[in-house]
């Protein structure tokens, strides 16, 4: 019996061993390129075979951690996972938990990559925002849903904003069926309410007595779709027939109307780094908006290519042609 | 009313909660578990989940949640058992055991979103283990330990007083006594209770939203180098269980086939998780039994 | 030599016995050092709401308002302690009554289909993971609720109905271990004296171990006051105490996990989450202290 507890002890021990020794190539700063776990570096063996967008001489390696938005995760772990076939020598892990937690983990060092769903300064404080470097990788479009059985299929900025904040009640007031609004929003930190907010309403929405709050966008689906007389907002990738789409001010949220910008409710996804990233990070993010991903699981996924847009946005909403 | 008809509604009222009990139970797990049957195969437990195609399966997750628990366990059952041994043979009664009984009632009551939160706090940025599996098994070793004191208590007190005075009286040390006396004869208390620890290690999630993470890295499963980032084994890697691919499939899959991946993984899980407690069921009434009858 | 052996001997026992202690002793050591960082790093983190952030503490408490993000933040933490309290001793209402007549049916009616049959499945109800409550609760309950109840189906109701069974597993095994304790004399006596089976339940059983089903009403209280991914997922979340059963509401844990990984550490907002997980940590004290009450009074 002690000579088996020793022996769990001991497996503990190098266990916690191997901990530190991980941790202090991964954690040691912003621009780390090779980490004590990674020795796969010198094996590499197909640079430049397929590798469009990067320096086909360059033997890429180093292991990096992009953390963040878990609406931008399946995209960049797709790409990644692309990324690192053709560069056996690059690790790339890529992790949820927040748009919020990523800005601060990227901001202190923890991640080599920040992913967001909103602009840094919009979450930072200004000093540390300016230490970023964003990378715009796609742009996410978002639309009002409600349930299939409302009737109303058009709503202007000032109606969602009576609808947000609680002055219109009942459908009937914007030309619907009389039946009640139930609104299914999204908790104040989220990146995707911040969004809607700033280009759809123009003004913060009220947190109603009774209104449904939800973080996950499966969530709100399901229960717009269900619930009689709902309204919510989902992404574009999101949609399908269990949820009617809603015109907004008119104007169909389909990827045309968004690049031509006729339809402004729309973010850019985005990643950052501390700094200038090194080379590999930099081949990353270049592949990150190749034509090979942009036309390939930026579309897959729902959301639009930056590549298509015809005009660029800036953090204060100044629209510009390209 | 004649106290006899009091005593007969009583009793059919008694009777018809055990029946609506039994039926609500049964109700909802044939409910998950057929739900989600027809959807198992074998290829849906081994290969990777697909992000937005159709098709995805739960292998890695798998895998996670069983690599997690053997973490979990390598680092409980030795601090358990050390812990259980002290409070049950060496802790002299007074103000200070008092203190500790009391520390391991309040640990073992803690809620695990508390616990998910002191990992993140302190597991993954002060000790920068990051996202990992091992932050995830520490974090469940902390709601798991007073468990184990607990069962080690347990297993100890069952073992007989002759069996420890003759070996005491024989001049064995104390120490060697527990180890090679009564650890053995606690076996049996101590292995059910920890397998029925075991299943709730398996379907936590709150705990590890925040410390194992909530991504599956790519895995190469014909690399068995534990410290190769890209290796199953790796512990310091991000992982994504079961019970945690659950929760984000239902709230963010956008995979058509959302729906039937949560509903077979979560009879996958309920079904894991009954095994265990049958297998922790029937392991102590055989060791019961062959202690009974040969002695 | 035989005197060198037995000093040899002793010397061993000695460093044996020294081993064991110490490493039991560490054991132990950890166990509490875990507790004290847990409450260091909770409180020191919870609290630097009232330090640094300077919210006063009695409108955190009783503030009705919870909107982080607006300018000024006002964080009333009010609707999510209203919450807590509501959803949880809901979920013991429910679960206590079946939870005796559980024990009552097992012990007193039908012991052997009782201990055989429904003792086995009410366990295993404890060991199914939180997340499949949930997704049920969500799929079933709610869906249910909408039908049947004004409302959307997610709220108060919901979230007490998912917790009262999973809280139901512990409160029937205290109760079935407290009515199984009972000296049998007692009964006997009661029945002797031509009392019935329910007066003897009634007047006999339930007075005697009221302490303890009353442990294991705390107890599930206290489980069902920390639960967070099976309330949150059914309960509707928005920020307000509601006026009905049956309309959204939000608990300190469901308020935790929506907002937790969108926030950033150290922000005003991050802290106050903080606060919300140090009340959730209090108030697990507070119920091991009662259940510990409690517990010295049924021993007397």
């Amino acid at each position: 019996m002690k000579k088996s507890l020793m022996f769990v002890m001991s497996i503990v021990l190098v266990f916690t061993l191997a901990a530190c020794g991980g941790n202090n190539g991964g954690t040691a700063g912003g621009n780390n390129s090779t980490n004590g776990t990674n020795e796969g570096a010198g094996t590499n063996t197909n640079t430049g075979a397929g590798n469009e967008g990067t320096d086909a001489a360059a033997d890429l390696s180093g292991s990096y951690l992009a953390t963040g938005s878990s609406a931008l995760q399946p995209l960049v772990d797709q790409a990644a996972q692309m990324f690192m076939e053709k560069n056996s020598g690059v690790t790339i892990q890529v992790q949820g938990g927040g748009s919020g937690t990523g800005l601060a983990q990227v901001s202190e060092g923890q991640a080599n990559i920040g992913n967001s769903d909103v602009f840094a300064e919009e979450k930072l404080d200004a000093d540390k925002a300016a230490e970023l470097k964003d990378h715009q990788v796609a742009v996410v479009a978002m639309a009002a849903v409600v349930n299939p059985e409302v009737t109303v299929d058009n709503l202007t900025k000032q109606q969602l904003v009576d609808i947000f904040t609680g002055t219109i009640t009942n459908w009937s007031e914007v030309g619907g069926a009389d039946q009640k609004i139930v609104i299914v929003n999204r908790p104040a930190s989220s990146g995707t309410r911040a969004t809607f907010e700033k280009y759809a309403l123009g003004t913060k929405a009220e947190d109603l007595q009774g209104m449904i709050q939800e973080d996950s966008s499966g969530t709100v689906k399901k229960l717009v779709g269900e619930t009689p007389g709902a309204i919510g907002y989902l992404a574009l990738s999101y949609l399908d027939d269990t949820v009617k789409t809603v015109k907004y001010e008119g104007v169909e949220a389909t990827e045309e109307n968004v690049a031509n910008g006729t339809y402004p409710v729309w973010a850019y996804e985005h990643m950052y780094t501390k700094g200038e990233p090194d080379a590999a990070l930099q081949a990353f993010l270049d592949y990150m908006v190749s034509d090979e991903v942009q036309n390939g699981v930026v579309v897959e996924l729902g959301y639009i290519p930056v590549s298509k847009m015809q005009i660029t946005r800036d953090i204060d909403g100044n629209v510009t042609n390209k | 009313m004649k106290p006899r008809t009091v005593d007969k509604i009583a009793t059919g009222i008694i009777m018809a909660v055990a029946g609506f009990i039994i039926l609500l139970l049964a109700g909802f797990l044939s409910y998950i578990i057929i739900r989600g049957f027809g959807h198992i195969s074998f290829d849906f437990l081994t290969s990777p989940p697909q992000t937005f195609r159709e098709g995805g399966g739960i292998g890695p997750q798998l895998f996670n949640s069983l690599f997690l628990l053997v973490l979990t366990m390598i680092i409980t059952i030795p601090l358990g058992l050390g812990a259980g041994i002290y409070m049950s043979e060496y802790a002299k009664p007074g103000r200070l055991t008092d203190f500790i009984r009391l520390t391991v009632e309040v640990l073992s009551s803690f809620p695990s979103i508390v616990v998910g939160l002191f990992g993140l706090l302190v597991f993954v940025n002060v000790f920068e283990f990051g996202f990992s599996l091992f932050s995830g098994a520490l974090a469940l070793t902390v709601f798991n330990l007073p468990l184990m004191v607990r069962i080690t208590e347990q297993g100890l007190r069952s073992v007989p007083r002759e069996q420890k005075e003759a070996s005491l009286a024989l001049g064995i040390s104390k120490w060697k006594t527990i180890t090679s006396v009564m650890l053995p004869m606690a076996v049996p208390v101590i292995l059910t209770g920890t397998i029925l620890a075991s299943g709730r290690v398996f379907g936590e999630a709150a705990a590890l939203l925040f410390t194992a993470g909530m991504s599956s890295p790519r895995l190469d499963f014909t690399n068995w180098n534990p410290l190769d980032p890209t290796s199953p084994l790796n512990p310091f890697r991000p992982a994504e269980t079961l019970a945690v691919h659950i929760w984000k499939i239902n709230s963010e899959g956008v995979a058509p086939d959302a729906r039937e991946i949560a509903a077979g993984a979560s009879a996958v899980l309920v079904m894991t998780v009954l095994s265990f407690n049958l297998i922790a069921r029937w392991l102590g009434r055989m060791v019961y039994r062959k202690f009974t009858s040969s002695r | 030599m035989a005197r060198s052996v037995e000093r040899e001997k002793r010397s061993k026992h000695l460093v044996e016995e020294w081993v064991g202690r110490v490493y039991t002793l560490i054991c132990v050591g950890l166990l509490v050092l875990t507790i004290f960082s847990m409450v260091y790093f909770v409180a020191s983190k919870g609290l630097s709401t009232f330090f640094r952030d300077g919210v006063n503490p009695i409108d955190l408490f009783t503030g009705v308002k919870w909107a982080p993000e607006s300018e000024p933040p006002l964080f009333g933490a009010l609707p999510f302690i209203v919450g807590s309290f509501s959803t949880s001793i809901l979920a013991a209402l429910i679960a206590a009554p079946l939870g005796f007549c559980a024990a009552v049916f097992i012990v007193e009616l039908m012991p052997k289909f009782g201990r055989k049959v429904l003792q086995p499945v009410i366990e295993l109800l404890a060991g199914i993971p939180s997340v499949v409550y949930g997704f049920v609760g969500l799929s079933v309950i709610v869906p249910f609720f909408r039908d049947i109840f004004p409302g959307q189906g997610l709220g108060l109701a919901a979230g007490g109905v998912v917790l009262s069974i999973m809280i139901l597993p512990t409160i029937t095994t205290i109760a079935t271990d407290a009515l199984a304790a009972l000296p049998s004399g007692l009964k006997e006596g009661s029945y002797a004296l031509g009392s019935t089976r329910w007066q003897t339940i009634y007047r006999i059983v339930l007075p005697t171990t009221l302490p303890a089903l009353l442990t294991g009403i705390v107890l599930g209280i206290a489980r069902a006051f920390g639960e967070a991914l099976a309330v949150q997922m059914v309960i509707g979340n928005a920020p307000h105490i509601p006026r009905s059963l049956f309309e959204s509401a939000s608990t300190l844990t469901s308020a935790i996990t929506l907002s937790m990984g969108n926030t950033i550490m150290g922000t005003a907002h991050n802290n106050a989450l903080w606060t919300l997980a140090l009340i959730l940590l209090t108030m697990t004290f507070v119920f091991v202290f009662i259940v510990r009450w409690l517990e010295r009074r049924s021993k007397v």
